[in-house]
């Protein structure tokens, strides 16, 4: 696998919040648990400071859209465990549909891109996986 | 360092921010010690594992920022406690309730009872055991010295209440007045638990004294702001309030305030910043420039300054305020600063003050001499003579401190010794002053 992608920080940071909800509206879960599973899920190329996690729990907690509760790990740790409420599943549906129109429009943009070979090509090609030559044709 | 020794560096270092809660770190020292199990299970070393876990996490202060924009309450130190107040403290609310719903009720009976003259005398008498009785519980104080105490208030009462003070009289006015100064002192054998001699435990009550003088303000203008509501819309709706509010709500109010400000001040001791030391700060400066401009007018109109007595009981007002001044600052001091710029400006806020004050009692001093003394003449001659002591060896002591002579301790001792003369001073007023000015 290729070196992590630098990420823009704008980028994750606007993606944090669907991405939590999204994980904890499957179960509820920790914080560290949280970041592993949202490394699988990027295939390690999605990086954050660990740490900025735990303010953007807070909030969604004081927002009503994450509910948390000290439980005890099965190490015997005590350990915060944070759970979606019906407030984060409407708020998460609502961020699904925002980031459809998104993904959609892009997609398109990138379409056109590979029509026109145009010059991103270069730049995208190691993190598609395909080859380097594809841009510079 | 073992690994146990980095985790408690890094707690000790997390929990001096302020906007990060004991959980939250907790909870995020939980985080790297899953990390550090997780990467030492992969075969890293403990400290490797550690310097990883630390490095993914992020700086410190960057993530005490975040917390800050969340929680912004917490830059906020709270006073009272958010949670409902546990055994102990919810037994202190309630003594402190009842002891100053027993000071409203003495000060209602007084009302009711005697001429407002007398009442407003005896008002110290009727308040002030009931913040000592306060103090004496909350420091356990012993038997003996809660007798002497319990002897000083029935006594001052018996003077106050039996002396035959003439109505309306200037040394009635002086006793109510300097009444409430000297019983003051009483309250603060109290506060030290009966150890008055302590330095320390004055200097205590001098702090305690202008944060008390700083709630019960804050108190009172909120107070005076309901009363006022109160009274428009009753007189809106065509009720006269004003014999209520005069002779229940205001009276009552500023007595059961006493001890509400008293049991405030106590309570966020540790908690939260004195203020009455940051209001020093600030007015530091503008009483000098005051002091300056009040010389410029003497110098500018020499005639004025045998204008009346008015003129000395001013003086001694301004006089009354520079050692405020001074005496918070000292209070607040850290003693292992070294002297600057803001030692210097207060000694010479107390040697413009005492330029100024010694003018005018030149001048008061020929005016007493030519036209006889009073007892309004002679209590601020009095007053100002004892504060002017204060200042000369305050400021000379001042000077060699703000020079890098002598020390702080210097000081403070000289004030808390210094201390117990103003209630002497008090008593005096009260107790010798009338008889030698036949009570008029």
């Amino acid at each position: 696998m290729s070196t992590p992608l630098r990420i823009d920080k704008d980028l994750v940071a606007a993606s944090a919040t669907p991405l939590v909800l999204g994980i904890l509206a499957e179960e509820e879960s920790h914080g560290y648990a949280i970041l592993k599973k949202i490394t699988e899920l990027s295939g390690g190329r999605l990086a954050w400071t660990d740490g900025m996690l735990y303010p953007l729990l807070h909030r969604l907690e004081r927002s009503g859209q994450v509910a948390a509760a000290w439980g005890v790990s099965e190490t015997g740790r005590r350990r915060k465990v944070y759970a979606i409420t019906a407030t984060g599943r409407a708020a998460l549906a609502e961020r699904h549909g925002q980031w459809q129109v998104v993904s959609e429009a892009l997609e398109r943009i990138w379409d056109r891109f590979g029509d026109l070979g145009g010059d991103l090509g270069g730049d995208l090609g190691g993190d598609l996986g395909g080859e380097p030559s594809l841009g510079g044709a | 360092m073992g690994i146990e020794e980095e985790f408690a560096r890094w707690r000790a270092y997390a929990s001096a921010q302020p906007t990060l809660a004991a959980d939250d770190i907790a909870e995020m020292e939980g985080h790297l010690q899953d990390q550090v199990a997780d990467l030492a299970a992969a075969g890293l070393d403990d400290d490797e594992a550690f310097l990883i876990a630390i490095k993914r996490m992020g700086r410190v202060d960057d993530i005490s920022r975040e917390f800050a924009r969340v929680h912004s309450e917490r830059l906020w130190k709270q006073l009272l406690p958010v949670a409902e107040p546990a055994g102990p403290e919810r037994r202190e609310v309630a003594v402190v309730l009842a002891l100053a719903v027993g000071a409203a009720l003495v000060v209602r009976l007084g009302i009711a009872l005697l001429p407002d003259e007398v009442a407003l005398r005896l008002a110290a008498v009727g308040v002030l055991p009931f913040l000592t009785a306060y103090f004496a519980w909350k420091r356990r104080l012993r038997p003996p010295v809660a007798g002497v105490l319990t002897a000083v208030f029935v006594v001052s009462g018996l003077l106050l209440g039996l002396l035959p003070f003439d109505d309306g009289g200037a040394t009635g006015v002086l006793a109510i007045l300097h009444a409430p100064v000297a019983l003051w002192l009483t309250v603060g054998i109290a506060y030290a638990g009966g150890d008055w001699r302590s330095h320390e435990r004055r200097m205590d009550f001098v702090r305690f004294t202008g944060e008390w003088i700083v709630y019960y303000t804050l108190i009172a203008l909120g107070g005076g702001v309901l009363v006022g509501l109160t009274a428009g819309i009753f007189n809106a709706i065509g009720v006269d309030p004003t014999t209520v509010l005069a002779t229940w709500v205001l009276p009552c109010g500023a007595a059961g305030a006493v001890l509400v400000a008293a049991w405030l001040v106590e309570a966020k001791q540790a908690v939260i910043e004195n203020i009455a030391p940051v209001l020093t700060l600030v007015f530091t400066p503008l009483t000098l420039a005051l002091l300056i401009a009040v010389l410029g007018g003497f110098i500018a109109r020499p005639r004025v300054i045998d204008g009346g007595r008015d003129l000395l009981v001013l003086m001694a007002l301004i006089l009354v305020l520079v050692l405020g001044l001074w005496l918070y600052a000292v209070s607040a001091r850290a003693p292992e600063r070294a002297a600057g710029l803001f030692d210097r400006l207060q000694v010479a806020m107390l040697v413009a003050a005492i330029g100024v004050d010694l003018i005018v009692l030149v001048a008061m001093t020929a005016r007493i001499a030519e036209f006889g003394a009073s007892a309004n003449k002679v209590a601020a001659l009095g007053l100002n003579l004892v504060i002017l002591v204060n200042l000369v060896r305050s400021a000379w002591l001042g000077g060699r401190f703000a020079l890098g002579r002598g020390s702080l301790v210097e000081l403070e001792r000289w004030q808390t010794t210094y201390l117990p003369l103003y209630g002497v001073w008090a008593a005096a007023v009260v107790c010798v002053l009338p008889p030698v000015f036949g009570f008029a």
